[in-house]
């Protein structure tokens, strides 16, 4: 790995557009096709193929391993987290619609916040398990 | 149909070969072309995930497997015999099982007149999503997407036990922070 110097000029150029394509995939899944879950696994796919081409040791400064660690349960509990709230504001468990004024409004929100859980836990699964799999044959 | 009979020569491919580094390859390949199979169902969210997750990080960390094992398959202990005929009894009652199944994309078929005519006509003005795939996951079956988030979770939370536990054996700095 040491002197793949087009590799590593080209992946340089492409870990900031992966990364745009999964906040992009993750945003406009209200219009287009993706989520939570597709945004999740194509963001872990960049902290990889970072990691492959620039060493591991490299790859955990950027994403370090803790906080890859702790993405896994902040997910599910900003899911549950959303589910809380409605109750807290007078709804049924995860139903959105008393989140804002407007009842579509509040389950846009919802959706919004819930996608950002699926994602959070999915990017720090993928991330984690790469890390865990890849750090013990050395 | 193409991607089909591509699909039947990988998955022989993928049985005859013995070198597990090609195999993990045909196996990224055999995804690729699923992803097709599913554009072509027009299910782009599946053929995304398929993509990304089946032909992407798995293969990633199958060879990311490899490279602390073996890189050839050993010689099969048994003979195949059994498992032929387990296989051949599940696929003949899969094939039955299929005859029964209405034709494909009609549009009185049960599950286009259940639940979904309601999703497709009311999920933009009860959600403001225009995206049906999204609503119907993120909030009308909201519970079960919180259910695969769980699923995840403790899938992660369980390889990591797995892959990192052993760890705590070897001497090192890493001790601290394992045992917190």
């Amino acid at each position: 790995m040491r002197l793949d110097v087009i590799f590593r000029v080209a992946v340089k150029i492409m870990v900031p557009f992966i990364l745009m394509f999964a906040l992009y995939v993750q945003f406009h899944g209200d219009f287009g096709p993706g989520g939570g879950f597709q945004a999740g696994v194509i963001a872990a796919a960049m902290v990889i193929l970072y990691a492959i081409i620039f060493g591991l040791e490299t790859a955990k400064r950027l994403v370090p391993p803790r906080l890859v660690e702790m993405m896994i349960p902040l997910g599910v509990l900003i899911y549950a987290g959303v589910g809380v709230a409605c109750m807290l504001m007078g709804g049924n468990y995860l139903d959105y619609s008393v989140l804002a004024h407007d009842p579509a409004h509040g389950q846009e929100y919802g959706i919004l916040l819930v996608e950002t859980g699926v994602l959070i836990t999915v990017a720090g699964t993928m991330t984690a398990i790469f890390y865990a799999l890849a750090g013990r044959g050395r | 149909m193409v991607l089909l009979t591509l699909m039947a020569i990988i998955t022989i491919g993928v049985v005859r070969v013995r070198s597990l580094f090609a195999v993990v390859i045909l196996g990224g390949i055999y995804s690729f072309l699923m992803a097709s199979v599913m554009i072509v169902l027009d299910a782009v969210d599946v053929a995304m995930t398929e993509a990304s997750v089946g032909a992407g990080i798995s293969t990633v960390l199958m060879l990311g497997a490899l490279y602390l094992t073996k890189t050839e398959e050993a010689a099969p202990t048994h003979t195949p015999f059994v498992p032929l005929f387990v296989a051949a009894g599940t696929a003949a009652a899969l094939i039955y099982a299929t005859v029964d199944l209405p034709s494909f994309g009609l549009a009185d078929n049960p599950i286009h007149t259940h639940v979904a005519p309601r999703y497709l006509d009311y999920s933009v003005e009860e959600t403001g999503v225009p995206n049906v795939v999204t609503s119907v996951l993120a909030s009308y079956r909201g519970f079960d997407t919180l259910g695969e988030a769980t699923v995840i979770f403790t899938a992660g939370i369980g390889v990591l036990l797995l892959l990192k536990g052993r760890r705590r054996i070897k001497p090192g700095p890493k001790r601290r922070r394992i045992r917190r």
